[in-house]
């Protein structure tokens, strides 16, 4: 279950529109290391997780992947508002427009649309881990290539905020990952699966 | 939004991510008792000033809903995403 809270996780407040931008953005909030794909592939992989502290990371990193989700949409929200008709036109936002307006729609800077094929849920801990602990830096290299073609500081000061907990929900992983490998046989981690086969802990 | 109101959000943002980054600590050291100490310290203070923005400007989560008040403020409050066109 889960409450919402009225507000972002980190302040956005874009006062000029920038069409082209959105585009580049967008692929945070749908694409293939986007914010939707960290929280679904986090919340559907704790169940076979049978350590609690894995489990525990999983859900409240979810969480929080989900307010990252919305504090996206509020970027690109706030980058299409009150958009001529023109600028849409000379921005290259045509397609995203026909199709969308200036709806909020899950998908890749490229068009490609939001597909749970982007993430896995293997039901094997290291396995997932080591997917958790690479999705993290694919979002961090993501929100670097974004920072390289922002000059407005309204739009950078949020991407900053979310590319810096890439790099703290990175860590926290790994130590997932170390948590989990401290009850395995160290010359053979992978001689059970602690979530499938019955001889765990 | 007032002045005030941005201040206290600021504030409320600030307890809430301490409180974040404590739970994920947490979450692989559940046993530092450091950590457990300052959890409960910044998720008291988090709470009371939540508290305190819900009775002066409406509620930011349904359980400080409040129904009697001319009209509903969990709906009429401005969303997050309203930022930036003062």
């Amino acid at each position: 279950m889960w409450d919402y809270e009225k507000r972002l996780q980190y302040p956005v407040n874009i006062k000029t529109p920038n069409a082209k931008l959105a585009q580049y953005i967008i692929s945070q909030y749908g694409g293939p290391d986007g914010e939707i794909g960290a929280s679904m592939r986090y919340l559907s992989q704790r169940y076979a997780s049978p350590y609690r502290e894995v489990s525990a990371l999983l859900t409240d990193i979810g969480t929080e992947e989900l307010g990252h989700f919305e504090m996206v949409a509020t970027i690109v929200h706030q980058l299409t508002r009150n958009l001529s008709m023109e600028e849409i036109e000379k921005s290259g936002l045509g397609p995203y427009y026909i199709d969308h307006t200036l709806g909020i729609w899950p998908q890749a800077a490229g068009g490609i649309p939001f597909n749970a094929c982007e993430f896995q849920s293997k039901g094997d801990v290291i396995t997932d881990l080591v997917e958790d602990l690479a999705a993290e830096q694919k979002a961090r290299t993501t929100y670097d290539n974004i920072l390289r073609v922002i000059d407005d500081p309204d739009v950078a000061d949020p991407i900053r905020f979310l590319r810096q907990r890439e790099i703290v929900h990175f860590q926290r992983f790994g130590e997932g990952l170390r948590r989990v490998q401290e009850d395995l046989d160290p010359k053979n981690f992978y001689q059970f699966n602690p979530g499938f086969d019955r001889c765990m802990k | 939004m007032t002045c005030e109101q941005k201040k206290l959000l600021h504030e409320i943002s600030i307890l809430s991510f301490t409180v974040i980054e404590l739970t994920l600590f947490l979450d692989s050291h559940p046993c530092n008792q450091e950590a457990m100490r300052h959890f409960d310290y910044y998720n008291r203070i988090k709470k009371e000033k939540c508290e305190e923005y819900a009775n002066m400007f409406g509620p930011l989560t349904l359980n400080q809903a409040k129904g009697r008040s001319q009209e509903f403020l969990w709906t009429m409050q401005p969303w997050p995403w309203e930022g930036g066109c003062e």
